[in-house]
């Protein structure tokens, strides 16, 4: 049997004193895009953060395609062929688009050219001189998505890539991580807008609390309406 | 008042100017990246100067090889420092940057004097540059002119390494979000060490410039690290060009104190630190946090 890309058990993740994290556990098999959902402060952008090593206290197990990243720094894990869109989107304003683009190393073979990031968001290529933070929301969230796409990297984390973005630039970031499925990148996203997460996602992992409390398949969703609208509380 | 003088102060506050202006880039660019104040930056300036005397003095090593060898012997002093002491407090207080480098201040400056006595030691000027123009108004040394030009050619090349190339754009981005820097496979803790070691190099490098013009001795950086601070103030610490236009300016600025009003050339920039702290105390070009 081949190693999960990312295998999460009684993860424990804390801010300060205060306990987060509590024991997640989720696997994302290689070439699988899976979603986080749940209401706000459930914790899952803290375990995106968790598994890149940015929330600094965390305990348990984080293996990517069989390697414990537990104990190690940002930099190492990334350079397993992470791909990581912040939820604040982390656009720098020091650096214009196209040194943003650029920015990070290459991770791994099979990465796109700064021609073909152009050619999925246009808006990228007129304004890649400009300031990264002079950038439009829906323009910094194509420049945080261009940005992991040259890098080769095989394992996506994408938190809230939608979030108040206008439903044309929501269609365009659709057909970006529709193409980055296709190619068979693994992805795990965490998702407000249930509407869009369900057309792309595989699977469903629903967090409470700081805890994984459901898994839906795919194939469950619609007789599963209910029980997701009371997880979200919509 | 001859034009003569007031061109020859003019040009000294240009190159006191110049050397004010590799220092504060230096420490504008420490600053930004690892968040810690060098009160030890006068110490690798004098650390360039002594060095090039010795290579000289021990090695025949002659000015132009000591211009490039010296400052890259200070840069790997300032990356043992950085990766050996200053690596261990990042996660305190910005307060504890400072008092550490005050301490590594004290234990350089200590050491050379201990070393060499406090006496200061001529540095010649290359034969290459000896001599000057008489440009009419006024005598211009040679040596005094190419302080000027190496200095602006030192500074033109760092901002340019740090805008136009990629490690530039590395340091800009852990400058500005380290943690997330780190999240993208960059290594920021080499990068820290990287831009420690070039941003002493740059102190270094005005001590190599400084040796022919001031004598060189261990307490070389003492006086010129206080106006460097005070230049810092008044131009805050937010751009790399904006540091390089205040230190010259403040340079030609007490030059020309010295001939309008000489008593109080050593004070010009310090009534104006006090004045820009009054009014706008991010500094002239600083941002406010």
């Amino acid at each position: 049997m081949t190693e999960p890309a990312l295998a999460i058990a009684d993860l424990q993740g804390f801010y300060g004193e205060s306990h987060v994290l509590h024991g997640v556990a989720l696997e994302v098999a290689q070439g699988e895009v899976v979603t986080i959902i749940g209401r706000n402060g459930a914790g899952k952008s803290t375990t995106m953060r968790a598994i890149m090593g940015l929330l600094k206290k965390r305990e348990g197990s984080i293996r990517i395609r069989g390697h414990e990243t537990i104990g190690m720094v940002s930099e190492k894990i990334a350079r397993l062929g992470l791909g990581y869109v912040p939820e604040e989107r982390g656009i720098y304003g020091s650096l214009d688009v196209m040194d943003n683009l650029l920015l990070p190393p290459r991770l791994g073979p099979g990465g796109m050219s700064l021609d073909e990031i152009y050619k999925l968001f246009p808006n990228l290529l007129e304004r890649r001189r400009s300031q990264g933070t002079r950038l439009s929301g829906g323009e910094q969230q194509m420049l945080a998505i261009g940005r992991v796409l040259r890098t080769g990297a095989d394992l996506f984390l994408l938190d809230e890539p939608t979030e108040g973005l206008a439903p044309v630039i929501v269609q365009q970031i659709g057909v970006a991580i529709g193409a980055m499925k296709a190619k068979g990148h693994t992805m795990v996203l965490v998702e407000q807008n249930f509407r869009f997460a369900s057309k792309i996602a595989d699977r469903h992992y629903v967090m409470e609390h700081g805890r994984i409390v459901d898994v839906i398949a795919r194939e469950d969703v619609a007789a599963s309406a209910g029980r997701i609208k009371a997880y979200l509380g919509v | 008042m001859s034009t003569q003088a007031l061109f020859g102060q003019l040009l000294i506050g240009l190159i006191n100017g110049s050397f004010y202006a590799m220092m504060s880039l230096g420490l504008a660019i420490i600053f930004g990246l690892l968040g810690v104040t060098n009160i030890a930056q006068g110490a690798f300036y004098m650390m360039g100067a002594v060095f090039s005397w010795l290579m000289l003095r021990e090695l025949g090593i002659g000015y132009f090889y000591a211009l490039l060898l010296a400052p890259i012997a200070v840069g790997l002093v300032g990356a043992a420092v950085e990766k050996l002491l200053l690596s261990r407090i990042y996660k305190l207080d910005h307060m504890y940057g400072l008092l550490l480098t005050f301490g590594i201040l004290m234990f350089i400056q200590g050491m050379f004097v201990y070393w060499l006595q406090t006496a200061g030691r001529p540095y010649p000027v290359p034969r290459e540059l000896a001599g000057g123009f008489n440009l009419g108004f006024m005598y211009l040394p040679k040596y005094r002119a190419w302080v000027v030009l190496a200095s602006l050619v030192i500074c033109f090349a760092t901002w340019f390494a740090i805008e136009k190339t990629p490690l530039g754009r590395s340091l800009r981005a852990a400058t500005e979000n380290p943690a997330l820097t780190r999240a993208f496979g960059v290594n920021v803790p080499a990068l820290m060490t990287i831009g420690f070691g070039a941003g002493v190099a740059l102190a270094g490098a005005a001590g190599v410039l400084a040796a022919p013009i001031y004598t060189v001795s261990p307490l070389m950086g003492a006086d010129l690290i206080i106006v460097v601070f005070a230049i810092i103030v008044i131009g805050g610490m937010g751009s790399i060009l904006g540091s390089i236009i205040t230190s010259l300016s403040l340079g030609l600025l007490e030059g020309l104190a010295k001939v309008v009003y000489p008593q109080g050339s050593n004070m010009v920039v310090f009534v104006i630190m006090i004045a820009v702290l009054l009014i706008k105390p991010a500094g002239l070009l600083g941002r406010e946090r």
